[in-house]
C-alpha cells in the first residue's frame, strides 16, 4: 500500500520532457518534488504562474506570490506571470499537456466528482471544471477508498459531477488503473497489494488481464 | 487625462445599495483593500459581488459579509470563510458558484464587447443547467454570458494619473479582466507615479479602462497560507 508521497512518486513517472503540467491541491502538489532526472517540465498554477518553483525559505515569503492553493511560492528562472483570463486560455486552449487532480469519486466511464457534498461541503469548483473539460490528459490522484472504507471507484458517481468522461488514468494507494470503454483496467498493483484486495476495494467494473505487475518506485 | 481621486471614500462615490460590483483578487492576493474598507464604512447594502473568492472571516470580502452587506456572491471557490458558509447554508446569502475560467472569461468578454461565448467547462454538471448546448469539433459546449458590473474595483502595484496599471506577481489574477468590464472602474494602487515613469512596454492595463485612480494606504497584504521550506 502506498502513502500520499508514494502516489506522488508514481505519478511523477508519467511526466514527459517538455510538458506543461497543472497540479491540483493536495497529493498532486507533492509531485513537483519527484520530477525524474534529466527531464524538464514547467508547472502551471492557474492563478497566473508558469514555471512555479518551491516554497520560499522562512523570511522570504511574498504576499504577492502565491499558488492556486493560496500558499506562498517562488518562481523558477525563466518563469512567467499572467492574468486569470490568459491562464484559462492556456488550459481551455489545450496548451497544458497534463492535469493531475484529486477526487472524491470517479466512475468507470471517467466521470469525476470533487467539488461539492450537498448540504455538507460546498467550497466550489475553482478551476477544476475548466481543467477537466479541456485537458487531453487527466490523471486522478486519490486514496482508493474514503475514510469510511467505501470505494471511490464507482459504477456511477453519486456526488455532483465536476466533469463527464474525462479521466484517463487513476493512481491510488493500491493501484494504477486506466479508464477504458469496458471499465477500470488494472495496470499495476501497489507493493504488497493483491489483485483480490483491489477487486474488493473497487465498486465499478474492474478489468484484469493476465499477470498484473507491481509498481516500481 | 487626470483620473485621480483623493482616497477610497471619494473613489466609491456613486456606489449605492443593490448594485453589482466586481472585485479583483485571488484569495487575499491582489484585493482592493482600501475600497473594501470604504464600502464597510459607507454601509452600502444589498450588494452583488463578483469575485473569485469571498475573503476570510475577518479580512477581504469577509468584512462585508460580517456586516450583511452582500446579498449575492458570484465566485468559483469560497472554502476559507466560516461566516460565508453559515450564511450560504442558512439561505441568507445567495451564491452562484461558477468555474474559474468561465468567471475570468465572462469578465473579459464583457469588457471586450462579446456578449456570450461557448465553453466546454461545466458541460454535464449542474453548472450547465438551463444553458444552451452546442457541439463544436465533436465536443459539447455550453453558452455562458458576459458579466456586467456597475463598478469594478481593482488593485495594482503601480499606476499613473491616466489610469495605466502594472500589477505585481500573482496579484494580477482577475484584476485586468475586471478592469475592462466595469461601467466605472476604480483602481487603487500602492504607488501612484508621474506619467512617463511607467514604461509603456510594461503596462498591463491601459488607462482607457480606468475611470478613477488613487494611491491606497496601510496595505496589510495578508498571507492566507504561509508556507515555507527548511533551509
Amino acid at each position: 500500500m502506498l502513502d500520499k508521497t508514494g502516489i506522488a512518486k508514481r505519478i511523477a513517472q508519467e511526466l514527459q520532457d517538455g510538458w506543461y503540467v497543472n497540479l491540483g491541491i493536495g497529493i498532486p502538489t507533492l509531485i513537483a518534488n519527484y520530477v525524474p532526472e534529466g527531464i524538464e517540465v514547467e508547472f502551471q498554477s492557474e492563478n497566473g504562474i508558469l514555471g512555479m518553483g518551491p516554497f520560499p525559505y522562512d523570511g522570504e515569503e511574498d504576499a504577492d506570490m502565491i499558488n492556486a492553493g493560496k500558499q506562498t511560492v517562488t518562481l523558477q528562472p525563466g518563469a512567467t506571470l499572467f492574468d486569470s483570463a490568459t491562464s484559462f486560455a492556456m488550459i481551455r486552449g489545450q496548451h497544458i499537456q497534463l492535469t493531475v487532480l484529486g477526487a472524491m469519486e470517479v466512475s468507470e466511464n471517467g466521470d469525476i466528482a470533487n467539488w461539492k457534498i450537498p448540504g455538507k461541503m460546498v467550497k466550489g469548483m475553482g478551476g477544476a471544471m475548466d481543467l477537466v473539460a479541456s485537458a487531453e490528459n487527466i490523471i486522478v490522484a486519490m486514496m482508493h477508498t474514503n475514510k469510511r472504507g467505501k470505494s471511490k471507484l464507482l459504477k456511477n458517481c453519486t456526488l455532483p459531477l465536476t466533469g463527464v468522461r474525462c479521466v484517463k488514468r487513476i493512481v491510488t494507494n493500491m493501484a494504477v488503473l486506466d479508464v477504458t470503454p469496458e471499465g477500470f483496467k488494472l495496470i499495476e498493483r501497489a507493493p504488497g497489494v493483491s489483485v483480490a484486495d483491489i477487486q474488493n476495494a473497487t465498486e465499478g467494473k474492474l478489468i484484469v488481464e493476465g499477470e498484473v505487475p507491481e509498481m516500481v518506485l | 487625462m487626470d483620473k485621480r481621486v483623493k482616497n477610497a471614500a471619494e473613489a466609491i462615490e456613486g456606489i449605492t445599495d443593490n448594485m453589482t460590483l466586481m472585485l479583483g483578487g485571488f484569495g487575499l492576493c491582489g484585493i482592493p483593500e482600501n475600497c473594501i474598507s470604504a464600502l464597510v464604512a459607507a454601509n452600502i447594502k444589498g450588494l452583488t459581488c463578483i469575485s473569485n473568492n469571498a475573503g476570510v472571516d475577518d479580512f477581504g470580502l469577509g468584512l462585508l459579509l460580517q456586516k450583511r452587506q452582500i446579498k449575492k456572491m458570484i465566485s468559483s471557490y469560497v472554502g476559507e470563510n466560516d461566516e460565508f458558509e453559515r450564511q450560504m447554508l442558512s439561505g441568507e446569502l445567495e451564491v452562484d458558484l461558477i468555474p474559474q475560467g468561465s468567471l475570468a472569461e465572462r469578465c473579459r468578454a464583457a469588457g471586450a464587447g462579446i456578449p456570450a461565448f461557448f465553453t466546454p467547462a461545466g458541460y454535464g454538471t449542474e453548472v450547465a443547467a438551463g444553458k444552451e448546448v452546442r457541439w463544436f469539433n465533436g465536443k459539447p459546449h455550453i453558452l455562458e454570458h458576459a458579466f456586467h458590473a456597475d463598478f469594478a474595483l481593482v488593485k495594482a502595484w503601480k499606476g499613473d494619473k491616466n489610469g495605466n496599471l502594472i500589477y505585481k506577481g500573482t496579484a494580477r489574477n482577475f484584476n485586468p479582466a475586471m478592469a475592462m468590464a466595469g461601467k466605472i472602474t476604480i483602481a487603487e494602487v500602492e504607488h501612484l507615479v508621474e506619467p512617463g515613469e511607467l514604461d509603456p512596454n510594461e503596462i498591463h492595463t491601459p488607462g482607457v479602462f480606468i475611470q478613477r485612480i488613487f494611491e491606497g494606504v496601510n496595505y496589510e497584504k495578508r498571507i492566507e497560507q504561509r508556507t515555507v521550506r527548511e533551509r
